[in-house]
C-alpha cells in the first residue's frame, strides 16, 4: 500500500518539495539550538514554556478530535462518514508525531528524553501524558491499517478490530484530559488553574479537529476524483457548530468567574489577555482577533443557510480554526507564566529560529498527512473507480 | 571507542587478572579520603529563618548571595531573563504580595527581602518531575539532580516561588572563578538552592547563613524544640510565603 505515495504527478512532488525544504530550514536551526541552547528561543526565566509547547497542546486537540467521526461511524453506524473516518484517522497520526516532536524541540537536555522511561514517575502527569499519546498512536495506526487494508480488498474489516475502535474512542477524550491535567493541576498558576480547562480543552478540540476535516474534505475535492460526500459535511459543521459554542461558553465562565469574585490573581491574566498589563500588551490585538473570529464564525454557523453553503462553511470553519489556534496555541500557555509568582511582568515573542523550527515539525506533519492521504484517497478511488464500474455493468446488462 | 569480540576478550581477562592479584585497575581508595572530617549535620526538619529587619540595616549587603554563588558555581549572567539565581533579594511586596496593601509603610514594602527555595514539605516541583530528578530527602531538603534533568522545566511551571532557574545556555563561561568544591552545570538543566546538601554532608552549615555577619539568617531543625530556629519562631510572629497553597514551605520571614 505504501508505493501509493510514491506515485504522484508534478504538483504532488512541487508540494512536497516545499514541505522538505521547510523541514530542512528548521533542522539548521534545530542543529543552532542543539548546540547553543534554549537561548536561541524568546522563552525566559519567567516564561519558561511558550511556542513548542502551545503547539504540542493545540495538536493534542487535532489528535483528539478524530474521534468525532470515529464515534458516530462505529458507536451509532452512522453511515454518513464511512468515506471520512480514515482521514480523520489519518489527521490524528501525524498529530499525535508532532505532539512528541513538540516535546522534543522544547527538551532542554533532548538526549536524556528517554529518561522518562527510564524513571517511571506516577506522580508526574507527563509520565501520563506520554503513556495516553503513544498508546493513541499505536491505536490509531492499528485501526487505519487493518481498516484500509480490508476495504482495499473489499471485504468487511476482521471482527477482532472491534473492540480496539471502541477502545481508542475513550482514549481519545484522555488525551487532551489529561494534556489539561498537565496544566490544572499547577497550584501556582491560577491561569490554568481551573475546573474547566479539560473540558474547554475538549470542546476547542472537536470545533477546530472537524473544522480542518472540512477543508481537507474540500481540499480533496479539488485535487482529486475521491467524493468524500456532502452529508458527511453536513454533519461534521454541525458538529463545528455545537462544539464551538460550547467552546466559547466556557470561556465566557472563566470570565464571568474571574470578574464577578475579583480576586486579583484570576483577573490579572485576563487583563493581560485582552487589556495589557502594567503596559504590556503583546498578546491583546492576537486575542482581540480570536474574539472577533469567533464571533464571526458562529454567526455563520449557527445561520442554516451560511452553514449550508460551502463556500461560506469553508470560511467559517477558517475562523474556528485561525480563532482556536489563536487562543490555544499563543495566548493560553504564555499567559499562565504572566505575571510571574513574584508579580512582575515578562513578556514573551517567539523568536525566528523558534518560528521556523515550529514551522518544520508543522511541515513534517503535513508531508505525514500528504503521504497518508495520498494512500488512503488512492484506495479509495480505486474502490470506487471499481463500483461505478460495476453500476455501469450493472446498468447495461439490465438494459439489455 | 570500538573493540572487537577478541580485543574484549583479551582486556576482560586482563582486568579479571589484576582484580584477582589485588592490583586493581582503580586506584586504591583509603577510607580516610571518603569520610569528611567532620560529622554530618542531621536533622529532621531543615529550616530557615530570616530577619529581614536585619537586612533592612545593611542596606548593600550581598555577603550571603555572594558566598551561596561562589560555593556552586551560580553563573553572572546579566540578561534578566536568562540569569540564574539560587538566592537573591526581592521587594518585600513582590515577595509578599497577598500581604501588601495600598498604604503600607513604604519603607517596609520596598525592602529588600531575600528568597531562595522554600524546601516545601509538599513541594510541587517534586509532584510534577517526569524522571524524578527533584526529589525530597526525609531531613527536608529539595534536591535536584541536574544530570538526570532533562530540561522539560515543567518543575520551574510548579514552583509557585519562582525559585528555579534554567540554564538557557551553557553557564560555565559566566563563571567568574571556578569553586573545585561543587560540579558546574551544563546547558539545558534545572537548578536551584540545595540548602547547601555538599556541606551538610560535611559537617558545615550552609554557606548563605555562614556567611552573614549580621544574624539576619539562621539555619537549623525545626523538628528540633531545643532549636534556634524554632526559638525565633516562637518569639517572632513569622510569615512564609504563599502559605494558603499548602505547600508548607520551611523559609519563615521575621518582619
Amino acid at each position: 500500500m505504501l508505493e501509493k505515495a510514491l506515485q504522484g504527478d508534478k504538483r504532488y512532488w512541487t508540494w512536497i518539495g516545499i514541505l522538505v525544504v521547510l523541514m530542512a530550514i528548521a533542522g539548521i536551526f534545530y542543529i543552532q539550538q542543539f548546540n547553543k541552547g534554549l537561548t536561541i528561543t524568546g522563552l525566559s526565566r519567567d516564561v519558561s514554556w511558550g511556542f513548542y509547547i502551545a503547539q504540542f497542546t493545540f495538536m493534542v486537540g487535532v489528535a483528539a478530535s478524530a474521534v468525532m467521526v470515529v464515534l458516530p461511524y462505529y458507536l451509532h453506524d452512522h453511515k454518513a462518514f464511512g468515506k471520512v473516518t480514515i482521514l480523520g484517522e489519518f489527521v490524528a497520526i501525524p498529530s499525535v508525531i508532532l505532539c512528541m516532536l513538540f516535546i522534543v524541540v522544547d527538551l532542554g537536555q533532548p538526549m536524556r528524553g528517554i529518561n522518562i522511561m527510564r524513571y517511571p514517575t506516577p506522580n508526574s502527569l507527563m509520565f501520563w501524558d506520554l503513556i495516553a499519546l503513544s498508546g493513541y498512536l499505536l491505536l490509531n495506526v492499528v485501526i487505519s491499517r487493518v481498516t484500509l487494508d480490508a476495504e482495499r480488498r473489499a471485504v468487511p474489516p476482521p471482527g477482532w478490530i472491534k473492540p480496539i475502535i471502541y477502545l481508542s474512542i475513550p482514549w481519545a477524550v484522555s488525551i487532551h484530559t489529561v494534556t489539561a491535567f498537565l496544566y490544572s493541576g499547577l497550584a501556582a498558576r491560577t491561569f490554568w488553574m481551573t475546573a474547566v480547562l479539560a473540558p474547554r480543552f475538549l470542546a476547542s478540540a472537536f470545533s477546530s479537529g472537524p473544522a480542518l476535516l472540512i477543508l481537507a474534505v474540500f481540499i480533496i475535492r479539488k485535487f482529486t476524483k475521491f467524493e468524500p460526500g456532502q452529508e458527511a459535511v453536513k454533519k461534521l459543521s454541525l458538529i463545528v457548530t455545537y462544539a464551538m459554542l460550547i467552546n466559547v461558553f466556557l470561556i465566557l465562565m472563566e470570565i464571568f468567574t474571574a470578574y464577578y469574585s475579583n480576586i486579583p490573581e484570576h483577573m490579572n491574566h485576563f487583563q493581560y489577555l485582552f487589556f495589557g498589563l502594567d503596559g504590556h500588551n503583546n498578546l491583546v490585538p492576537w486575542m482581540w482577533t480570536s474574539v472577533i473570529l469567533a464571533v464571526v464564525s458562529l454567526v455563520l454557523l449557527i445561520n442554516p443557510s451560511t452553514r449550508n453553503n460551502n463556500r461560506t462553511l469553508g470560511f467559517a470553519c477558517v475562523t474556528v480554526f485561525l480563532s482556536i489556534w489563536i487562543d490555544k496555541g499563543l495566548g493560553m500557555v504564555v499567559t499562565g507564566f504572566v505575571p510571574n509568582p513574584l508579580g512582575t511582568v515578562t513578556e514573551y515573542w517567539p523568536t525566528i529560529p523558534e518560528l521556523f523550527i515550529s514551522l518544520g515539525v508543522y511541515a513534517f506533519g503535513l508531508l505525514l498527512v500528504t503521504g497518508f492521504y495520498k494512500i488512503a484517497l488512492s484506495v479509495k478511488e480505486d474502490y470506487q473507480l471499481k463500483e461505478e464500474k460495476h453500476k455501469k455493468v450493472i446498468a447495461r446488462t439490465s438494459g439489455a | 571507542m570500538s573493540i572487537d569480540r577478541r580485543k574484549f576478550i583479551k582486556m576482560a581477562s586482563a582486568a579479571a587478572a589484576m582484580g584477582l592479584s589485588g592490583f586493581g585497575a582503580f586506584e586504591r581508595v583509603l577510607a580516610e579520603d571518603i569520610i569528611p572530617e567532620e560529622l554530618p549535620l542531621t536533622g529532621k526538619r531543615w529550616a530557615m529563618v530570616i530577619d529581614i529587619r536585619k537586612c533592612a540595616e545593611q542596606e548593600d549587603c550581598h555577603e550571603c548571595v555572594n558566598a551561596c554563588h561562589f560555593h556552586h558555581n551560580v553563573p553572572d549572567i546579566e540578561s534578566r531573563e536568562e540569569e540564574i539565581k539560587w538566592i537573591w533579594k526581592e521587594q518585600f511586596h513582590n515577595v509578599f504580595h497577598e500581604q501588601s496593601y495600598k498604604y503600607i509603610d513604604e519603607e517596609l514594602g520596598h525592602q529588600p527581602t531575600l528568597v531562595f527555595c522554600n524546601h516545601c514539605d509538599n513541594p510541587p516541583c517534586v509532584r510534577v518531575c517526569p524522571t524524578k530528578s527533584t526529589w525530597k530527602r526525609d531531613d527536608g531538603v529539595v534536591m535536584m539532580d541536574m544530570h538526570r534533568c532533562i530540561g522539560c522545566r515543567y518543575c520551574v511551571a510548579a514552583c509557585p516561588y519562582g525559585s528555579r532557574s534554567f540554564n538557557w545556555k551553557d553557564p560555565v563561561p559566566d563563571i567568574d572563578k571556578i569553586y573545585e568544591g561543587f560540579p558546574t552545570r551544563c546547558k539545558g538543566v534545572v537548578e536551584k538552592c540545595n540548602f547547601c546538601a555538599e556541606r551538610l554532608a560535611r559537617g558545615i552549615e550552609p554557606a548563605c547563613a555562614m556567611a552573614c555577619k549580621h544574624d539576619a539568617l539562621t539555619f537549623g531543625d525545626m523538628a528540633d524544640p531545643q532549636s534556634e530556629v524554632r526559638k525565633l519562631v516562637r518569639e517572632h510572629y513569622t510569615l512564609r510565603r504563599k502559605p494558603g497553597l499548602g505547600t508548607e514551605p520551611q523559609v519563615y520571614y521575621i518582619i
